[in-house]
C-alpha cells in the first residue's frame, strides 16, 4: 500500500518556489528525492513555531529540545512509542500544562509570532482560540445540547444563536443526524464514539484557531474512525489540526506533517522524550531520515 | 487419562462447602435480627407511645404550664385528665423549624464554601492542611462543648461575651458550629470525586477557574453535596445539648429568634422527660414530641435519598 494513496484526494495548493522550480507540499513528491523536502518553506504561514523546548513535571524533565513549527491549516501528526511525551507537548501549545501542578514548559513557543507564555497573555483566550480533544471522551454530566452550548455561551455569545450553533457543530462533527431528537438528553447516555464527536463539537462550537487532538480515535471503531479522519480533512479548511495518533495509517492519512517522538535513556540514566524527526508525512513514511523512526514505523507496517 | 466426572457427583471437599454455606446464612439472617431489634423497638415505640398524643390540638396549641409552670404539682392536679388536650407544642415545632432553618442557612453556604475552597484552591498547602485538621477537630469536639462555647461567648453578660441573652439566634449558632465541619467535609469529599478530565474539558473551551469550579464541578457533585448538607441537617434538628442553656424557654410561639428566650422539640422532649414517672401528662408529650421530631429529620432524610435519586436518573437519562 502506497501510504499516501488518500492524500491525493485532498485538493492541496502546490507551491512552486520560483527559485529552484522545485514542487512542494505533498502529492507530487518524488520518493527519493531527499532535496525536495526542503522543511522551511517560506510560504508556510506558521501558527507555532517551538524552540528548544523543554517541559518538565516536579522538576524532572519528560521530554527535552523540541524544535518544530506548525503551519495554517494543516494536519500535523505527533507519533512515537507510549511515554515519549507526544501528550505532554501537545498541552504545552494550550497552555493546559499551567493546570498541572508541578509542570514547567521552557523554551519558546511562539503563536502566531508572539509568545505563548508571555507574562500578559492570558491563558483562558489562549486555550478559547486553542481548542482540545482529548484521548479519552470528557462529556460534562449534562445534556448534548449544553455540552456544545457550554464554550459559546462563557465566551458571551447570547441565547438566541446558540440553537443554530449548536445544530452547526454537531453537524460539522458528523453527529447531528444521531443526536437532534434528543438533544436534551444526558450526554453521557451517548456511546464512547457518539462521546468523542460530542466532544469535537464542543470544541468546534467557539470556533478556535487551532484544535489539538490526543488519540481521539483510540477508542473508536473503524467506521467512527473513519468519520472522525473525514472531519478532519473537512475541518482542515478552516481549522489548523495537531493530532496525536498512535495508527500510522491514520496518520498518513489526514497528516500533511508528520513528527517522531522517542524517549532514550539520557547520560544520568533518565528516561527523556524527544523529537526525532519532523517533516512532510510523506517523507516520514518513504525516506525517513533517522534510523529510529525507520525502525519505528517499518517495524509497525512490518 | 481419568473419565470425565459427572457435574452431579460432588468433588472431594465440597460436602464441608455447603455445611458452611448453611452456617454462614443462618448467622446473616442472626444479625439482621439482631440489628432490627432496636431499629424497630425504637422506632415501635415511639409510633405507638407518640401516636396518642397526637391528638386534638397538640400541634396547634401553646405550651400549657403544666409541664413547665412553677407549681407543677398543683397545676397538674387541677387540670389533669379534663385539660390535656389544651397542651400543644407548636411553639417548640416553630422554634425546632426556625433555629434548624437559620443554622442551615448560614452552616450549608459557608460549609460548601470551605469544601470548595479545600479541594479546589487549597489542595496541599499549609494553610489548607490547617483548616483540615481544625475541620476534623471541630467535627469532633461533643455537642454539649459546642452549646458551652456559644453560651460563654454570645449569651453570658460577664467575661468576654456578646452578652445577648438567650435566644433562638444562640441556638442557631451552636447548632451551624456543629454543621459546619460535617458540610466542610461532604463537599471536599464529593468534590474529590469529580473527575479532573471534566475540569480540563471546562479549561479547554476558556473558561476560568471560577466558572469552572461554578458551571461544571460544582453541578457534578451537587447531588453529593445537597444529600449530605441534608443528613447534617437532619442531624442537628434532633441536637439538645447544644440548644437547652442557650435558647432559654417560651411557652407561646416566638417567630423573632433574634430576641427573647426560644423553645425546641429537642428541648421539650428532655424537660418533660425530666419528669418522666411523676405525671403521665408530661410523659405523653415527649413521647408525641419525639414522634413529631422524627417525622421531621426522617423527611430532611428522604428529601437527601430523593434529591440524589434525581440527579442519577437525570445523569443517566
Ligand atoms: N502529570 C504528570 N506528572 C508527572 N509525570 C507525567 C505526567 N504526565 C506525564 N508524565 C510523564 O511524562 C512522560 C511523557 O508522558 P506523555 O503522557 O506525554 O506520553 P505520551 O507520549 O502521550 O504517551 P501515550 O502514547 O501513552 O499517551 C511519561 O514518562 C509520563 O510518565
Ligand atoms: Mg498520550
Amino acid at each position: 500500500m502506497h501510504p499516501t494513496a488518500s492524500q491525493t484526494d485532498i485538493v492541496e495548493p502546490v507551491t512552486i518556489d520560483a527559485s529552484s522550480g522545485r514542487v512542494e507540499n505533498g502529492i507530487h513528491l518524488e520518493v527519493g528525492d531527499p532535496e525536495i523536502f526542503e522543511r522551511d518553506d517560506p510560504t508556510r504561514e506558521l501558527v507555532f513555531d517551538l524552540e528548544r523546548v523543554q517541559i518538565l513535571y516536579s522538576g524532572v524533565a519528560a521530554v527535552t529540545d523540541v524544535n518544530l513549527d506548525i503551519a495554517s491549516r494543516e494536519v500535523t501528526a505527533f507519533i512515537g512509542p507510549s511515554g515519549c511525551g507526544k501528550t505532554t507537548v501537545l498541552r504545552s501549545l494550550n497552555r493546559m500544562h499551567d493546570t498541572t501542578p508541578g509542570a514547567v514548559v521552557e523554551g519558546k513557543i511562539l503563536y502566531h509570532g508572539e509568545d505563548l507564555y508571555g507574562p500578559k497573555v492570558d491563558a483562558a483566550e489562549v486555550r478559547r482560540r486553542i481548542g482540545m480533544v482529548f484521548q479519552k471522551p470528557n462529556p460534562f454530566p449534562k445534556s448534548i445540547y449544553d455540552n456544545v452550548a457550554y464554550g459559546p455561551k462563557i465566551n458571551g455569545r447570547k441565547r438566541g444563536d446558540l440553537d443554530d450553533l449548536v445544530e452547526q457543530a454537531l453537524t460539522r462533527a458528523a453527529l447531528w443526524d444521531e443526536v437532534k431528537d434528543k438533544l436534551k438528553r444526558s450526554a453521557l447516555a451517548l456511546s464512547g464514539g457518539q462521546q468523542q464527536r460530542l466532544c469535537i463539537a464542543r470544541a468546534i462550537a467557539v470556533e478556535p484557531d487551532v484544535i489539538l487532538m490526543d488519540e481521539p480515535c483510540s477508542a473508536l471503531d473503524p467506521i467512527a474512525t473513519a468519520r472522525i479522519e473525514d472531519l478532519m480533512i473537512e475541518l482542515k479548511r478552516e481549522f489548523t489540526i495537531v493530532i496525536v495518533t498512535h495508527n500510522m495509517q491514520q496518520a498518513s492519512r489526514v497528516a500533511d506533517r508528520t513528527a517522531f517522538f522517542t524517549a532514550e535513556l539520557n547520560e544520568s540514566g533518565k528516561r527523556m522524550g524527544l523529537l526525532v524527526e519532523y517533516d512532510t508525512t510523506n517523507k516520514i513514511f518513504t525516506q525517513p531520515s533517522d534510523p529510529r523512526t525507520e525502525g519505528y514505523i517499518t517495524g509497525r507496517f512490518g | 487419562m481419568t473419565a470425565p466426572t459427572s457435574l452431579l457427583t460432588p468433588r472431594r471437599g465440597t460436602t464441608g462447602r455447603h455445611v458452611r454455606n448453611r452456617v454462614a446464612t443462618v448467622g446473616i439472617w442472626l444479625a439482621l435480627f439482631i440489628v432490627l431489634v432496636p431499629l424497630v423497638a425504637v422506632i415501635g415505640s415511639v409510633i405507638v407511645k407518640g401516636a396518642s398524643s397526637l391528638s386534638g390540638n397538640f400541634l396547634t396549641q401553646d405550651i400549657n404550664k403544666i409541664t413547665n409552670g412553677q407549681k407543677l404539682a398543683d397545676a397538674f392536679a387541677k387540670v389533669a385528665g379534663k385539660q390535656s388536650t389544651q397542651d400543644g407544642i407548636k411553639p417548640a415545632i416553630v422554634g425546632t423549624l426556625l433555629i434548624t432553618g437559620f443554622a442551615t442557612l448560614m452552616a450549608v453556604p459557608l460549609g460548601i464554601l470551605g469544601g470548595v475552597y479545600l479541594n479546589e484552591y487549597g489542595g496541599k498547602n499549609h494553610f489548607a492542611r490547617v483548616l483540615r485538621f481544625l475541620t476534623e477537630v471541630m467535627t469532633g469536639v461533643p455537642s454539649i462543648v459546642m452549646g458551652l462555647f456559644i453560651f460563654s461567648i454570645v449569651v453570658v453578660k460577664t467575661g468576654f461575651s456578646l452578652g445577648w441573652n438567650v435566644s433562638g439566634f444562640a441556638g442557631s449558632l451552636a447548632l451551624g458550629c456543629l454543621m459546619l465541619p460535617v458540610v466542610i467535609r461532604a463537599t471536599e469529599e464529593m468534590l474529590k470525586l469529580v473527575p479532573n478530565e471534566l475540569r480540563e474539558a471546562s479549561y479547554a473551551l476558556g473558561a476560568r477557574k471560577s466558572k469552572t469550579i461554578v458551571s461544571v464541578v460544582l453541578p457534578a457533585a451537587a447531588a453529593g453535596i445537597v444529600s449530605g448538607a441534608l443528613l447534617a441537617v437532619a442531624r442537628a434538628a434532633g441536637e439538645t445539648a447544644p440548644l437547652v442553656f442557650v435558647i432559654g424557654i417560651t411557652r407561646t410561639t416566638n417567630t423573632n429568634i433574634f430576641s427573647g428566650g426560644n423553645v425546641a422539640l429537642s428541648t421539650e422532649i428532655f424537660r418533660n422527660a425530666l419528669s418522666y414517672g411523676s405525671y403521665a401528662a408530661a410523659r405523653n408529650r415527649a413521647w408525641g414530641e419525639a414522634l413529631v421530631l422524627i417525622v421531621i429529620a426522617l423527611t430532611f432524610t428522604l428529601l437527601a435519598r430523593l434529591v440524589t435519586a434525581m440527579f442519577t436518573r437525570r445523569r443517566a437519562a
